[in-house]
C-alpha cells in the first residue's frame, strides 16, 4: 500500500507515461474536505473487455512483466479512495479519475506534490508533454497554478539530469509555497 | 523558499552550464535509474529519488542523469537502483533507502567503490554477498 496520496497520482500518471500518449493531463483538485486527482491521456486506451479485468489486482497483460502476474496500481486507489472512475477508449485515450476524504482518519498523507510532479516530468517520454493543474479551495479563498512539462525544458533545456532537475524542483517548491495560505487543517471525522 | 519564475530559472541554467564549461567534474555519463514500478513506489522509491537528487545537489553534481523505469522484477527487494558508471560494472542495487542512496551517491558516483551489501544483479555473482537472495 501506498504511503502517501502523492504515490497513487505517481503510480497511475506511469500508466498513462508507457501509453504512447502525446500528453497527459492532471488536475489536482482539493478543498478542505476532500482531494480530487483527474489523469487524462491521449495513448492507446483500453477496450472494454480490457477495462473491466484492470480493476482485479491478479490482472495483468503479461507484456512488460512475464512472470509477474499482478497489477496492483488501480486496485491501490481503489481500496484507500473513494468516486473512482475509468473511462477509456481504444486508440484515442484513458481518463482516471479518483478523490479522497481528508476527513477519514485512515486517509494517508498528501505527500510532497512538487517532488512528484518533478518525478512524473523527468519520467515522461522524451514526445510527451504533461500538464499539471492544482486548484485549491478553502475558507481563505481559491488559489493554484498550472505548469507544464514543456515549459520547464523550454527554460532548463532537459529534465535528465540532476543539475536541471534540482533547479525544476526549486520552482515547483516556489508554486507549491504561494499556496499555503490558502490550506486549511483537516478536521477527522470521528468513526462511529 | 522564494518563488522564482520561469524566466529566472532559465538564467540560473544558464549561469550553471557556464560553471559546468569551467571545471570536469564528477559525474559525467552516469546514470541512476530508479525504478518507479507499483511495487517501487509502494517501497518508498520516490523518497529515494528525491534523495538522490538532493545528495547530487549537496555534493554539487550536475550531470548525472536522473532516469526512471518501471518494475525491474525484483519486487521483493525495493526499491532497486541501477547504477551505471563508465569504467565500473552496471549494478543493481536492493533494498535502497535515503541512506543508501546517499552512499551511492559518495561511495559509487564518486568513490567508485560498489556497496557490496545492496547487490542484487548484474555484476558476477560473487561479488553480491548472499548470492543477491
Amino acid at each position: 500500500m501506498h504511503v502517501f496520496l502523492c504515490d497513487f497520482l505517481l503510480d497511475i500518471a506511469q500508466n498513462s507515461l508507457e501509453a504512447d500518449s502525446t500528453l497527459v493531463q492532471i488536475l489536482i483538485s482539493e478543498t478542505p474536505e476532500s482531494i480530487r486527482f483527474r489523469i487524462e491521456d491521449n495513448g492507446k486506451g483500453m477496450s472494454e473487455e480490457t477495462q473491466k479485468k484492470v480493476t482485479d489486482p491478479f490482472y495483468t497483460d503479461g507484456v512488460k512483466h512475464k512472470k509477474r502476474k499482478v497489477g496492483l496500481g488501480l486496485p491501490f486507489v481503489i481500496q484507500t479512495g473513494k468516486d473512482f472512475s475509468l473511462n477509456s477508449s481504444l486508440g484515442k485515450g484513458t481518463v482516471v479519475q479518483f478523490s479522497f476524504d481528508l476527513t477519514d482518519i485512515d486517509v494517508p498523507p498528501l505527500g510532497d506534490l512538487p517532488s512528484t510532479i518533478l518525478a512524473i516530468f523527468s519520467g515522461a517520454p522524451d514526445d510527451c508533454d504533461v500538464v499539471v493543474t492544482r486548484e485549491i479551495s478553502s475558507t481563505h479563498g481559491d488559489s493554484g497554478y498550472k505548469v507544464s512539462r514543456s515549459s520547464l525544458i523550454e527554460a532548463l533545456g532537459e529534465l535528465r539530469t540532476a543539475g536541471s532537475q534540482n533547479l525544476a524542483r526549486q520552482y515547483l517548491d516556489g508554486l507549491e509555497e504561494d499556496l499555503k495560505p490558502y490550506f486549511s487543517e483537516h478536521v477527522f471525522r470521528i468513526p462511529e | 523558499m522564494a518563488k522564482i519564475t520561469l524566466e529566472e530559472l532559465r538564467k540560473l541554467r544558464q549561469k550553471k552550464q557556464d560553471d559546468l564549461q569551467k571545471r570536469d567534474i564528477a559525474g559525467k555519463d552516469c546514470q541512476i535509474i530508479v525504478g518507479m514500478g507499483t511495487c517501487g513506489i509502494a517501497a518508498g522509491a520516490k523518497v529515494v529519488l528525491d534523495a538522490f537528487l538532493k545528495e547530487l545537489d549537496a555534493e554539487k553534481i550536475e550531470n548525472v542523469a536522473v532516469t526512471q523505469t518501471g518494475c525491474m522484477g525484483l519486487c521483493y527487494v525495493e526499491p532497486t537502483v541501477e547504477v551505471v558508471v563508465p569504467g565500473m560494472p552496471d549494478t543493481i542495487y536492493g533494498r535502497v533507502d535515503a541512506d543508501v542512496a546517499r552512499k551511492i551517491v559518495k561511495d559509487h558516483i564518486v568513490g567508485k567503490k560498489l556497496i557490496t551489501d545492496h547487490i542484487y544483479d548484474r555484476p558476477s555473482v560473487d561479488i553480491m554477498k548472499n548470492g543477491g537472495k
